[in-house]
């Protein structure tokens, strides 16, 4: 498909140098008022993510916003204005997103791996603390205010201390002593004992920070009568950037891949975000070969070029077979042939798994007199029902438009073919589909580019099955690239972020190659004919 | 308003073109002519039919079947109650109404912005001569090839990141669904749009021009009036695939409340299969009604090719 733009005339040439005008009466009023709408909201998306400390976010959007009053309210630049609204969009949802999942596709983003090291550390920390042992009790009373709960201690000083999950020990100064035990503070209520009963779970698991930092100790309650000091069995050690277990003297080192690691092996949970260089690439080429991944990779290109060829075959014979004009009720044959790829992809993916159930669907029972086809549950006859099914409604769409493209060749070069004595088969073979594989070219290379990405088909059809449960990946024998990325990521139990960023950047990487590839090849096509 | 430029295409011949071009066929045929000549082929027709039509008559029978499973669906319309349709929208643990409204506004609302959106852009890839111009709209063309999906754990992320701050603008957000969704606003149908464009005559323009009208009354006042129909096709067409979306929406909602039909149906059905085949079916037929309806109006202008991959 080639972009021609139309030849500068000397009137649009004329126009394009005109001048804007000057904006006037209601056109400004209207205008001031968007602008200040935009800039309202711009500013409320910069306050919000600077509340929550999102400081590359709100830069980005600061800068978003001057770039943006500066295209409106400057004269001329004129396409940009026009351009900008849904550029914006394109920028983040479509350009960024592509230039993050290539940058999360280095990392190890992921379960156990979605944090940074600080916030990593603090939790090793806080998550293996333990009762100091001999250290003072305090008594404490549970209070609660705004839903959060509170420990009202009366340290061994006899001073009256509170703080909750959120803000560490300080004095409270107002609170009040039943019996030299510091019992409530105004503004917060404090737990009767059927309340703490009931949230028996919440406030044995409230540990109250004795200061800023993790390693100054806890106060813990067991009974929600007397609290005790709890440290962490880990103290880790800034200048070494190590981490040591108290108990055993073990030495816990960053072993580059987000996580602390021992001399033998043992790794501390959580791990942090770290770039990790090419692994995910590696693991997702490395067993080519000898695992499920490199099948998944042929399979994507034999299910996306069998669907689309297939279709393409079928839709040209359906568009034949109909394109003559002394059949009658053709508008009829035409409306109800297009109705599968009417109804909408996802629907008939499920509808399909129905039908072809091995146990209960419809074509085993019905049609096929109680047979027992494993249509989905046999690896090789899955892969050839994914396809049979994708051809149920990509033929429609091919026999749409060989429909017209039939139409379109000239009926003169018809007639001189028959008149020299052409065959109908010779009609078709040097006339018609010659000059057919140009107008549809570049649908069959859109075609096979939206089949390699035909999620809906696959997922709902097979959900990628049957299982491989040797597949290192999770990859089932119908599972393409998309349907991978999407397990990967999403499906509970994997959430490896930055392994499905890389299958998408392959993917990438495949559709762009081959897009490229065949649009050069439908370009030397034209010239040809 | 059938009078969309195609750059590759010339598509729609009209049956009475046809019939003028064609040479009349000869009065009387004995059968068997008959049959070489037109009737296997509405053998094959009736055969096509039959295996397009099939699946979507099933959908329907077993949503109007007294049981509700997938066993029990394989005789077609052997009974024709409402049940189906009653339990689908009387459970709570399902809101399917409240799922196909949030199909309605998110489709319809992202439908509406990226009409608007891409009408501006269009305008002004047809009207104006700027630098990139014609880098932009290869690049339109060519991002066809990507699906906004394949970046789908960008999108997670981002979200999760943008709802921290601003909750509308994050996961679980009808509203951050659809700003994605504004992402893919200009793309294939922008150069739609723009060849659309192109054949309102440039006169118009100049006239206004003279008379003393600005870029922006132009742009409001002439040019969409006259575009009105590509603006509704493409409409359309953004509605259809929003609708149909699984992935990305089944990713951005994961709270049954406020998901979209896609992806409630699918959470219905993806672990009891059988047990819930009619009220699924029943759901399918809602679902797919308004889908197919729009997309019977626009099939004339979805094979113009440019919509490969967009309509679906």
């Amino acid at each position: 498909m080639t972009i021609t733009a139309p030849q500068p005339t000397r009137r649009s040439r004329r126009s394009s140098n005109m001048q804007e005008a000057a904006p006037s009466g209601l056109v400004l009023v209207v205008k001031i008022l968007l602008m200040a709408m935009v800039d309202g909201f711009g500013l409320f998306l910069l306050m919000a993510f600077i509340a929550n400390a999102q400081i590359i976010v709100a830069v980005t959007v600061g800068v978003g916003l001057i770039a943006v009053n500066i295209v409106y309210f400057r004269r001329g630049g004129l396409a940009a204005k026009y351009i900008i609204p849904g550029l914006i969009f394109l920028v983040v949802f479509q350009i960024f997103v592509i230039a993050y999942t290539i940058y999360v596709s280095f990392t190890n983003f992921g379960f156990g791996h979605n944090i940074d090291k600080s916030s990593a550390v603090e939790q090793i920390l806080s998550n293996s603390i333990d009762r100091v042992p001999g250290s003072d009790s305090y008594p404490v009373a549970v209070l609660t205010a705004d839903g959060q709960l509170f420990l009202l201690a009366t340290a061994p000083d006899g001073s009256a201390k509170l703080g909750s999950a959120d803000s560490s020990l300080a004095p409270a100064p107002d609170a009040v002593f039943v019996g030299g035990k510091a019992q409530s503070v105004a503004g917060y209520t404090t737990l009767t004992l059927a309340e703490l009963f009931q949230q028996q779970e919440a406030v044995t698991s409230l540990a109250v920070p004795l200061g800023d930092s993790v390693s100054d100790g806890f106060l813990k309650t067991a009974d929600a009568r007397n609290a005790y000091i709890y440290e962490s069995t880990f103290i880790y050690s800034v200048p070494d950037d190590t981490m040591t277990d108290t108990a055993t003297g073990a030495i816990y080192r960053d072993n580059g891949e987000g996580n602390f690691e021992s001399a033998d092996g043992l790794i501390l949970q959580p791990g942090w975000k770290a770039m990790v260089g090419v692994e995910n690439y590696a693991t997702a080429m490395a067993s080519t070969g000898q695992s499920e991944i490199f099948g998944v990779f042929v399979w994507t290109f034999v299910f996306a070029f069998m669907s689309m060829l297939l279709s393409f075959v079928a839709g040209t014979f359906f568009a034949l077979v109909f394109n003559d004009p002394r059949l009658r009720g053709r508008r009829g044959y035409r409306v109800v042939m297009i109705l599968p790829y009417a109804f909408p992809v996802f629907l008939s993916g499920l509808v399909w798994s129905g039908l072809l159930n091995q146990q209960y669907g419809f074509i085993n029972q019905v049609l096929l007199g109680g047979a027992d086809v494993p249509w989905l549950q046999d690896a090789m006859l899955a892969r050839v029902t994914v396809i049979l099914v994708s051809v149920w409604f990509g033929a429609p769409y091919f026999f749409l438009v060989c429909t017209g493209a039939l139409q379109a060749i000239p009926d003169d070069i018809q007639q001189a073919a028959r008149l020299d004595g052409a065959s109908p088969w010779q009609l078709f073979r040097h006339i018609k589909l010659p000059l057919l594989l140009v107008s549809v070219s570049p649908l069959l290379i859109a075609a096979f580019a939206f089949s390699f990405n035909d999620f809906g088909t696959i997922f709902m059809l097979s959900g990628g099955g049957p299982s491989n449960p040797t597949s290192p990946i999770g990859a089932g024998a119908t599972d393409i690239l998309i349907t991978v990325v999407y397990k990967l990521a999403f499906l509970p139990g994997q959430k490896d972020y930055g392994l499905a960023s890389a299958f998408a950047v392959v993917i990438f990487i495949v559709v762009s190659a081959i897009s490229l590839a065949l649009f050069r090849k439908t370009k030397s096509l034209e010239e040809v004919y | 308003m059938a009078n969309i430029s195609v750059p590759s295409l010339t598509i729609g011949a009209t049956p009475a073109t046809l019939a003028a071009v064609t040479p009349r066929p000869p009065r009387r045929r004995t059968p068997w002519e008959w049959f070489a000549t037109t009737g296997w082929r509405h053998l094959v027709g009736v055969a096509v039919c039959v295996v397009s039509v099939f699946p979507l008559l099933y959908v329907i029978s077993t949503s109007l079947s007294a049981n509700g499973t997938l066993t029990g669906s394989n005789q077609l319309f052997a009974s024709i109650t409402f049940e189906n349709y009653v339990n689908l929208v009387s459970d709570p643990g399902r809101p399917f109404v409240r799922w196909w409204l949030n199909t309605l506004f998110v489709a319809g609302t992202t439908a509406v912005l990226s009409v608007f959106l891409c009408a501006l852009a269009a305008y002004a890839f047809s009207r104006l001569r700027f630098s990139g111009r014609r880098a932009g709209l290869a690049t339109i063309v060519i991002s066809q090839m990507f699906p906004q999906f394949l970046g789908i754990v960008a999108i997670y992320l981002l979200l999760s990141t943008l709802g921290d701050a601003v909750p509308a603008l994050g996961l679980n957000s009808l509203v951050g669904l659809i700003v994605v969704y504004l992402g893919g606003a200009l793309g294939v149908n922008t150069f739609l749009m723009y060849g659309y464009f192109n054949t309102i005559p440039r006169e118009l323009d100049e006239a206004a021009k003279i008379d003393g009208a600005g870029h922006a009354r132009i742009f409001f006042t002439i040019i969409l009036p006259l575009v009105g129909p590509i603006l509704v096709v493409v409409g359309m067409l953004i509605y259809i695939a929003t609708a149909g979306d699984f992935i990305i929406a089944s990713v951005v909602l994961s709270d049954t409340q406020i998901q979209t039909a896609p992806v409630g149906l699918y959470g219905m059905i993806s672990l009891f299969r059988n047990d819930n085949w009619g009220v699924f079916c029943a759901g399918a037929v809602l679902t797919a009604l308004p889908v197919m309806i729009l997309f019977l109006f626009t099939q004339k202008y979805i094979v113009t090719g440019l919509f490969a991959g967009s309509g679906k």
